[in-house]
């Protein structure tokens, strides 16, 4: 039996249900929608010629490198840290548990800061590297390094409680009808989260294309070197090309929109791995 | 092949598990490791599997000392309580992991993979559902489909974790029948796990009795039940009834109850307790004669082939008592009415200090 659906006065649910639509539409379509007028404003012209800007498309590129790099970076360590902490107990499995989440708590600003201070030129570690010729701040490893950091988490996060509550038992099946670690890995625990995995990758990515704080301290905002996407934005807002700001935006919120849509796909079968 | 287990232990943090514990299982023979939750039996049975490693002790298999090899290397099958079927894989592709995992030189090809599954399947009756994904089945299938993943392989050793644990009881009375007629045509050496002493007595050849990480008593189903080692033992296998009291003089004095006990002449009294089945009772209507004690009939319960009647005693205690249909129509008992109780047969044990 279900329970007895709550019964308020009509007026009372129809103002509800009003205030509720009022502010997804304020807060979530009205600036959706506005990104896009904006974008296109000048016509379809006008924006093209907005993203075919050798900045723009500078931007463009060096936006899905480093989201090339971070986003399998992350997966792997997402991989590593839910089989390490979802299958196994031991000593000080709590402090990293709360260490994987770090990067959500601290302010993206101060991550950046921080990955200037240990590699910047004035530092020990960064002294040495610019002595080998390897820049990392103001550059594109810094870059890289930041967004690492900021998008760590996601994966992470989706994968240690999942395979945690499935415990090893297949895994310990499997090695007793002779299959090796890799062989378990790849036939067996892999499968079991794919669907997570995957989830993960696109939250990964989705912040990895969008991250705008750290990346804007270790960047230098170097035009045509190493402005990311989210940069180009700020950059050309800062100097009045709205249209421009808004045609490069317009592209950030196309990814959004798409990974909320593999986001909503993947959920579904995300569901069906918990045990 | 033989198991052999030699003074194992095995503590968990503060917990010890398993307590110097040696095991024999000869070849083919079919051993219940029975004891309840706690008791230690999964714990030796996944160190004989090599998933755990024992802290002092070893292992060996056909006499040779398999302590340090892998789980891998063991040859053994291994079917584990929630039967951990691959989620992502058909039934099919369940039993075939162990022969699609072999090293290069080693791995049959595609058709005799399939020919052998096919057999498997067939041997477990599910011959007709390869293509199902484990979730599609019921816990009796799975079961099944466990067992012949385990066997694909073809282990020297079968190594069971409560492989009836999670049925309903129609399906756990059919499966061990069916588990102990299999074990009788292939006759591989088997262990298997559970805490359900009717399950042990019936499918096993010997049942190994494991209380607080040691082995109690080890023997044959008739051994363990005509000649108990210790109360716990007696209690463990069915349902009994406690006298407390003492023995001096060659004599038990058990409250109502009162005994030989030749084993103790000496003057000095000394702790025991009387044990009686409850279906090693007499009921009578009291006649003044001598022997056994009143008591008074609190509950009777008629389902089944025998009928369990509560008495309440008078020293406040309360009896267990199983007597026959035929024997219940002539007495015809009523709740209420007060009955002689005459134990045919009572095991007078010491009572050790420290335990119950």
């Amino acid at each position: 039996m279900s329970a007895p659906r709550p019964r308020e006065p009509r007026a009372v649910r129809l103002v509800l249900i009003g205030l509720a639509l009022a502010a997804i539409g304020l807060f979530l379509l009205v600036p959706l929608a506005a990104v896009f007028v904006e974008a296109f404003r000048h016509g379809a012209g006008a924006w093209f010629a907005a993203v075919s800007d050798p900045d723009a498309r500078h931007a463009v590129k060096l936006t899905l490198l480093v989201a090339a790099i971070a986003v399998p970076v992350n997966a792997a360590f997402g991989l590593a840290a839910g089989w390490a902490l979802g299958k196994f107990r031991f000593p000080g499995r709590n402090l990293v548990l709360t260490l994987v989440d770090l990067p959500f708590a601290v302010s993206p600003i101060v991550a950046g800061l921080v990955f200037v201070l240990v590699f910047g030129r004035s530092s020990p570690l960064g002294g040495w590297l610019a002595g080998h010729g390897i820049e990392v701040v103001f550059a594109v490893p810094g870059i890289v390094l930041a967004t690492v950091f900021v998008t760590f988490p996601f994966v992470a996060r989706e994968l240690v409680p999942l395979m945690q509550s499935q415990g090893t038992d297949e895994e310990e099946a499997a090695r007793v009808l002779g299959a090796g670690f890799f062989k378990t890995f790849l036939r067996v625990t892999l499968p079991n989260v794919k669907w997570a995995l995957l989830y993960g990758v696109v939250l990964c990515t989705a912040r990895a294309v969008g991250e705008f704080g750290a990346v804007s301290v270790v960047s230098g905002h170097i035009r045509g070197a190493t402005n990311t996407l989210p940069l180009h934005v700020e950059t050309l807002y800062n100097e009045y090309a709205t249209q421009g700001a808004f045609a490069a935006a317009s592209l950030l919120t196309l990814v959004a929109l798409a990974a909320m849509l593999a986001k909503a796909f993947l959920s579904r079968h995300a569901g069906e791995e918990a045990p | 092949m033989s198991i052999e287990v030699r003074s194992v232990s095995k503590s968990f943090g503060a917990f010890l598990a398993l307590d110097d514990v040696s095991l024999r299982v000869g070849n083919g023979e079919l051993v219940a490791l029975l004891g309840p939750s706690g008791s230690g039996k999964t714990s030796l049975l996944r160190i004989i599997a090599g998933l755990e490693e024992p802290d002092r002790g070893t292992v060996l298999f056909h006499g040779e000392d398999a302590t340090r090899r892998d789980a891998r290397e063991r040859g053994i099958g291994f079917v584990f309580q929630h039967y951990a079927l691959f989620r992502r894989m058909t039934v099919f592709e369940n039993v075939a992991f162990g022969l699609r995992v072999k090293p290069r030189d080693e791995r049959p090809p595609e058709a005799a993979v399939r020919k052998r599954v096919t057999d498997l399947l067939k041997l477990v009756q599910l011959d007709w559902l390869g293509d199902r994904l484990p979730s599609e089945l019921s816990g009796g299938q799975r079961q099944r489909v466990a067992l012949a993943r385990a066997l694909a392989v073809e282990p020297k050793v079968l190594l069971l974790d409560e492989p009836f644990g999670s049925l309903d009881a129609r399906v756990r009375q059919e499966l061990r029948r069916w588990l102990r007629r299999l074990h009788d045509e292939i006759r591989l050496t088997s262990l298997f796990v559970t805490h359900d002493q009717e399950e042990a007595l019936e499918v096993a050849d010997r049942v190994v009795l494991l209380d607080r990480g040691r082995i109690v008593q080890a023997g044959t189903p008739r051994e363990l039940f005509e000649r108990p080692a210790t109360p716990f033992v007696l209690d463990f296998l069915g349902s009994v009834n406690i006298f407390h009291g003492r023995v001096e003089n060659g004599r038990a004095l058990l409250g109502p109850l009162s005994v030989d006990y030749p084993e103790h002449p000496h003057s000095e009294s000394a702790p025991a307790s009387g044990y009686a089945r409850s279906w090693e009772i007499d009921l009578a209507r009291d006649t003044g004669g001598p022997g056994g004690f009143l008591a008074t009939v609190r509950h009777v319960s008629v389902a089944g082939a025998v009928v369990r009647l509560e008495l309440d005693p008078d020293d406040g205690s309360s009896l267990k008592v199983e007597i026959s249909r035929e024997r219940f129509e002539e007495l015809a008992p009523e709740p209420g009415e007060r009955l002689r109780v005459t134990p045919r047969k009572v095991r007078v044990f010491l009572t050790e200090p420290g335990r119950e």
